[in-house]
């Protein structure tokens, strides 16, 4: 299989197993306290010339049900849906193969190619908020600010409501009553003139929509980035200091350096979100004004739900796997090459 | 939004300035930290608008809001509760997520451990490759096979059931369940479950008096983590139990929000009645929330 993907454990001949073989786990920040010094006395009595053949290797009826489950709702649907994307069905009836007929016809639609510009926008745009916001939190509350417990409560609690509910609350927020919602917030505070119709307007509402799932995500964020803070030793600060180093300098070569594998989770998290952005965008815009807002996801239920083009609707989401799959894995085999030469 | 300038301030030790007394490196600290508090607090603020909005609007009267649709609610009304709690029937819907939830979470902890605990033992050849047959179900964005599913589901007679929807939640589920289980199980010394096994206990009583317990760390980040996902989760519900009495919150509250669309108050009283449930709990566990999250995520 591919390099990019975590390894498996190695042979390992006299090195006991200590808490750092598992993939994500190279990086610094779980170095420490993961294996306690004192427990090992003795090495292991037996070199394991082939750990296949260990003792301690359960029989395969450990994971036997969920390879059924995982495979029942995920493997097998994934495929057929990869073969309803080169059929005509339409939901009932018989389906006929009908070749690369579906992905021509999404060349010349322009829903489909404004929602692929839109996923692609809306994702760059929460990627680089949500990450920036999330670190400047994360810096923020982990100095020594007495309210910084309260504060983290504060930011973290949206992600844990429902994004459904979050849309409906911000689609108040984004009311196009001047006196309402941000629009009078703004007018409070005498900057009447930046109202806006922030969903209604096509060349804001997908800007809009990004803002919301910044607020609601930034926290989680910041959760992240504040466990990779914690893994910093303050020790290498204090070399720092003693160096001379300012805290811009403390934080460029300190810090971000090992904040890398923090950095890793974050932006692939919030990626595979954004490209598969499904709940804000139905509940908030349903993909308009127009074509505005429309996500891959959203034009792909349209698709199957609304038209009723089910085989054409699935050449869609395999564009949609597609995407994830690609820039996902470009994404990891990136960072975590960062992660090692940091 | 930017917190951070003010931390400068708090920087007590400026190269080349070594003659400064300690006393005051310590009491600039001391403002730039008083600095950096408030605008952390004024950021805290700003964020907390949409809150603000979403209380006071629910105790207010509909003619009220069109009046004073920022001010502080004179006099609150707890009309708007009475009224969405009874009609957005929001009793059964909670017990239906509860449901749900509580039988889905089950499942992923016993399948997602079992079978990490295989595949973290049994690391090469095929084993690795199962592994990554189960990473590819991270990546896999589910509406590629959202319609075959359906038709499974359909023809299980599942469709509006409270099994239908556990099967789902279980399976596009257990790939990361079964990633922070690998990782965190690979971790671990695999000398304590030998130690069971040369003792006559067979495997499964290596694992569940054993090695489960030992995973109790990540079981919690496992549970943590899959509940929010379960108990949030809109699309599927809506696809599967829409129209049927075993429709869950978001989808009750999708359906409320719809029907009463106009009256503001109603409909953010219903949202509050819905997402208090999840933030009592995310209060009272917050710590463990938040280190959970973030462990989690890292492994």
């Amino acid at each position: 299989m591919s390099r990019s993907l975590p390894q498996p454990e190695e042979i390992q001949p006299e090195e006991p197993r200590a808490g750092k073989t598992g993939p994500g786990r190279t990086g610094p920040t779980a170095r420490p306290r993961k294996t306690p010094p004192t427990v090992r006395i003795q090495p292991p009595q037996t070199p394991r010339t082939r750990p296949g053949r260990d003792l301690t290797v359960p029989p395969w009826g450990f994971v036997v049900p969920a390879l059924v489950v995982y495979a029942l709702v995920v493997l097998y649907p994934s495929i057929a849906g990869v073969a309803y994307a080169f059929t005509d069905w339409s939901g009932i009836g018989d389906a006929s193969f009908v070749g690369l007929a579906n992905f021509r016809a999404l060349l010349d639609d322009q829903r489909t190619l404004d929602s692929v510009v839109n996923t692609l926008l809306l994702t760059i745009a929460v990627v680089v908020v949500q990450n920036v916001v999330g670190l400047l939190l994360a810096l923020g509350v982990d100095t020594g600010i007495r309210s910084k417990s309260l504060l983290r409560v504060v930011f973290f609690a949206p992600a844990v409501v429902s994004p459904v509910m979050v849309a409906f609350l911000w689609k108040y927020v984004y009311n196009p009553e001047p006196t309402a919602g941000l629009n009078g917030l703004l007018g409070a505070v005498g900057l009447g003139a930046l109202r806006q119709d922030w969903l209604g307007d096509p060349s804001l509402a997908l800007w809009s929509v990004a803002a919301m799932v910044v607020w609601q995500y930034a926290g989680y964020s910041m959760v992240i980035f504040l466990a990779g803070l914690q893994g910093v030793p303050p020790e290498l600060h204090e070399a720092a200091k003693i160096d001379g180093a300012g805290t811009w300098q403390r934080f460029r070569y300190v810090t971000w350096p090992m904040l890398a594998p923090a950095l890793t989770v974050n932006l692939m998290l919030s990626t595979i979100g954004g490209l598969k952005l499904f709940d804000q965008v139905y509940a908030a815009t349903n993909g308009g004004p127009g074509t505005a807002s429309e996500t891959l996801s959203t034009a792909l239920f349209k698709e199957a739900f609304v038209y009723g083009k089910f085989g054409y609707s699935t050449a869609v989401a395999l564009v949609l796997a597609l995407f994830v799959a690609v820039v996902s894995l470009v994404q990891l085999r990136f960072l975590r090459a960062r992660e090692v030469t940091a | 939004m930017t917190p951070t300038k003010p931390a400068n301030p708090a920087d007590p030790a400026k190269p080349a300035k070594p003659a400064r007394s300690g006393q005051s490196v310590r009491r600039r600290a001391r403002w730039g930290s008083y600095a950096l508090e408030l605008v952390m607090i004024a950021v805290a603020v700003l964020f907390l608008f949409p809150v603000y909005a979403l209380i006071t609007l629910a105790l207010k009267e509909p003619r009220q809001i069109a009046d004073s649709p920022l001010g502080l609610p004179a006099p609150p009304t707890a009309h708007n509760f009475t009224h969405a709690w009874s009609s957005a029937s929001l009793g059964p819907a909670l017990v239906n997520s509860a449901v749900i939830t509580t039988l889905s979470l089950l499942l992923l902890v016993v399948l997602g451990s079992t079978g990490a605990y295989f595949l973290a033992r049994r690391a090469q050849g095929l084993g690795y490759g199962l592994y990554i047959l189960f990473l590819l179900g991270i990546v896999l964005p589910f509406q590629l096979g959202m319609i075959p599913l359906y038709k499974l589901v359909d023809g299980l007679g599942w469709l509006g059931t409270y099994q239908g929807m556990v099967l789902f939640y279980t399976g596009i589920q257990l790939p990361f369940t079964v990633f922070l289980y690998t990782g965190f199980i690979r971790t671990l010394p695999a000398d304590y479950a030998q130690a069971a096994l040369i003792d006559g206990c067979d495997h499964r009583q290596a694992f569940t008096r054993i090695v489960f317990p030992l995973l109790r760390p990540i079981t919690g980040t496992v549970i943590i983590l899959n509940a929010v996902f379960v108990w949030n989760d809109f699309f599927t519900p809506l696809l599967y139990l829409g129209g049927s009495a075993k429709e869950t919150v978001p989808v009750g509250v999708f359906s409320f929000v719809g029907q009463y669309v106009s009256d503001y108050g109603l409909v953010f009283a219903g949202l509050v009645l819905a997402a208090l449930p999840v933030l009592v709990v995310f209060l009272l566990l917050q710590r463990y929330v938040i280190k959970g999250f973030a462990g989690g995520l890292k492994g």
